[in-house]
């Protein structure tokens, strides 16, 4: 049990970048980096997605794609293959 | 921006003898913008095309309360003015007055959320920097006071060096505080400062310290929505509740229509045969009744369920809905290549193509909107109902299948709608993996709070369609109506009509029959099918005309008619029949805003070459099996 949340712990650090693709229902977490081309980029900065704010994870179409994130009072639908180019961090 | 910023000098902008004052309409999308547009228009709006350009925009007159009216432009709704969509250009260009045509505006309405201020606010920067006398209207204050949100709009008015309304247009509160802002002196902006427009995060952070000057609070999150959210996009529920309404919108369409259509129907038949007696025995009598009459009336029927299917996707889009129903339906369209996105136009096309390719504007991605705008034509359009109902009446009798819940022309009306939406995915599929293939494209979707829809929204929208449907029975359906009674009457022999077949229309019906005989029809069907050309329900007026003429089904009422055309069909010409129609591009309206859409020839048409080779080659075989 304790050699299991270390592993998670450690791979967390090694590795910190997780993306919103691995986000669950309800987590909170702060947006750190867009790896998008830039009009990609740009249009999600416009709806909110800007570094720093916080972001929410919200309800998943049926099969888990796509969700909704909820960031700078809107919600806004992405499919998994965007989200898993935006890195979040942990918010405290 | 291309900064030809302050260039405007005229700051109370005099409008120039004999012209209006043009106040264009700026917002982000879901901002309440054409709620707005039509609180201070009302009906006195028309439709048309910025110059060269596939975007369309509403104008309108507005009168003020000193008495002047001023035209409104409702431009598309934006996040920003980077020209990086056709949208986004379009709207930046007519606000710097650089579209031929359009009069740079003396005045912009910036309409902005209230109840999201902090990101809405990042569209004023580019819009003050134009220089152009703006008004800043804070829409939704009746969500924004009921989620305990507030803003201090002197405060904000100050900051922005423009005057700041807050509204809430769906109520119609503060539209009369627009007006007479719109009837007073415009002044050019000037705000405190202003950030660098190309960075985004600096933008954002412009608009939070602005937000800041002037207190604004934020409101608490929507609870509504997010309950409704719970049901709607509940991973089990979501997806039943999305069925049921989509059975519940077909069947309120065919049963509930039905009543309303009969009920115009009689009122069609009564008023013909009034006119048939009451008028003197004259040639266009026989003109007047056999081929207005009849002809325009024949589509006039359809207007009760055309209304119908109208008022459900207007609800459903008005209320906030249709964005989870693209969200549910994005990962199976995402299997043919296209996006969650087409769902909306695709559903709208079992109404009609027509505002169903206009709504394919939503979708950024130019090749998903080609391809969704090549399949929408074979979704089960309104106009094929009466040409399936016609036929499978006249050759398929009834019998239960399923007890009393299906029966067999149910049955078979039901697999039409299926032919058509398989030839749709089919198509789809094709066209992603060869000619219009793309990257998946990104899926970007804002979700709107949930709201009540108005009255005046919904009543606006059908009577928007309904006064569309008229035109196009008063102008395509009347003249295609017109010219083949005149060309089934020509030429006179003896000064009396020949017999149909040695008509003109006869003739151009027996010079196609060669070509489709293959199909099992004959120079009749043949007329039908030309003169469908034009819009597929008119076969039905035709063949009405036709055997009304003929005299050998003395009335035109639908009985006679299906009497009629069994000694022209045989079971198998019937089934290549229905199926030619489940194919064939037959919609002049539809090829013209194809055309308009994809701004050339190009796609209507391949659209038409391709729908036409499949509906002959679908037909041929089902005679050939049958």
């Amino acid at each position: 049990m304790l050699q299991l949340s270390f592993n998670k712990m450690h791979h967390r650090r090694t590795s910190h970048s997780r993306t919103l693709a691995e986000m669950h229902e309800g987590e909170e977490a702060i947006l750190d980096q867009l790896d998008l081309p830039d009009d990609m980029s740009r249009r999600l900065m416009e709806m909110g997605f800007l570094p720093g704010h916080v972001i929410a994870a919200g309800r998943c179409a049926p099969g888990g794609c796509p969700q909704v994130f909820r960031v700078d009072g809107s919600e806004v639908a992405l499919r998994k293959e965007t989200a898993k180019h935006v890195k979040i961090r942990h918010s405290k | 921006m291309s900064g030809n910023g302050h260039c405007s000098p005229s700051s109370s902008a005099a409008p120039r003898a004999g012209q209006h004052r043009t106040v264009a309409l700026v917002g982000p999308p879901n901002a309440g913008k054409s709620t707005l547009f039509n609180a201070l228009t009302g009906l006195r709006q028309k439709v048309a095309n910025f110059p060269g350009v596939t975007v369309e925009h509403h104008s309108g007159l507005s009168r003020l309360p000193n008495g002047v009216e001023v035209e409104l432009v409702d431009l598309p709704g934006v996040y920003s003015l980077d020209p990086r969509t056709e949208d986004e250009r379009v709207t930046r260009d007519t606000l710097l007055g650089e579209v031929a045509g359009i009069r740079k505006p003396d005045a912009i309405l910036l309409i902005l959320d209230s109840t999201n201020l902090g990101r809405h606010l990042m569209l004023a920067a580019p819009v003050l920097a134009t220089g152009t006398p703006t008004i800043v209207v804070l829409n939704m204050a009746d969500d924004l006071a009921s989620r305990g949100g507030s803003v201090d709009t002197e405060k904000l008015a100050s900051q922005l060096g423009a005057p700041v309304v807050l509204i809430s247009a769906a109520k119609g509160e503060g539209v009369d505080t627009v007006r007479n802002f719109l009837a007073g002196q415009f002044a050019v902006p000037r705000p405190v400062e202003l950030p660098v427009l190309q960075d985004v995060p600096r933008c954002r952070q412009w608009s939070a310290k602005i937000g800041t000057q002037a207190q604004y609070r934020p409101p608490a999150p929507p609870l509504w929505t997010r309950r409704l959210d719970g049901l709607f996009l509940h991973s089990v529920a979501g997806p039943l509740v999305f069925l049921a309404l989509v059975v519940m919108v077909f069947q309120a369409m065919f049963s509930g229509a039905e009543p309303l259509m009969n009920g115009v129907e009689g009122m069609i038949a009564a008023s013909g045969a009034w006119l048939a007696k009451h008028l003197p025995d004259v040639w266009w009598r026989d003109l007047l009744v056999e081929g207005v009459w009849g002809g325009v009336g024949s589509v006039i029927v359809f207007l009760p369920q055309i209304l119908l299917l109208f008022l459900f996707i207007g609800l459903l889009e008005d209320s906030g809905y249709l964005a989870r129903a693209a969200l549910i339906a994005d990962r199976t369209m995402a299997k043919v290549g296209l996006q969650g996105k087409s769902f909306i136009p695709l559903l709208s096309a079992y109404a009609c193509a027509v505002p169903a390719i206009m709504a394919t504007r939503t979708i950024e991605n130019k090749r998903d909107r080609i391809a969704t705008i090549l399949i929408a034509p074979f979704m089960t359009c309104s106009a094929r109902l009466p040409v399936y109902t016609l036929i499978i009446a006249a050759f398929l009798p009834e019998k239960p299948l399923l007890g009393p819940l299906l029966g067999t022309r149910a049955a078979a009306m039901l697999g039409l709608y299926l032919l058509g939406f398989l030839a749709a995915v089919v198509t789809a599929r094709a066209l992603k993996s060869s000619i219009l293939k793309s990257d998946r494209t990104p899926f970007l979707l804002e979700m709107p709070p949930y709201r009540w829809p108005t009255l005046r929204g919904i009543g606006l929208r059908l009577y928007d369609r309904a006064i569309a449907f008229l035109k196009r029975a008063g102008t395509v359906i009347l003249t295609v109506a017109v010219l083949l009674w005149v060309l089934a009457h020509l030429p006179l022999k003896d000064g009396k009509a020949p017999p149909i077949e040695n008509s003109l229309a006869g003739t151009v019906g027996r010079t196609v029959e060669p070509l489709i005989e293959p199909l099992g029809f004959n120079w009749k069907i043949g007329i039908g099918l030309i003169t469908s050309l034009a819009a597929r329900e008119v076969i039905v007026g035709t063949l009405g005309t036709i055997y009304g003429i003929e005299g050998d089904a003395a009335n035109e009422d639908s009985v006679g008619l299906q009497k009629a055309l069994q000694k022209d069909l045989d079971l198998g010409g019937a089934i290549a029949l229905l199926i030619f129609f489940a194919f064939a591009m037959q919609c002049m309206s539809t090829l013209a805003v194809v055309r308009r859409e994809t701004g050339g020839w190009k796609w209507p048409i391949l659209q038409f070459s391709y729908m036409s080779f499949l509906a002959y080659v679908g037909a041929a075989i089902a005679n050939r099996l049958v």
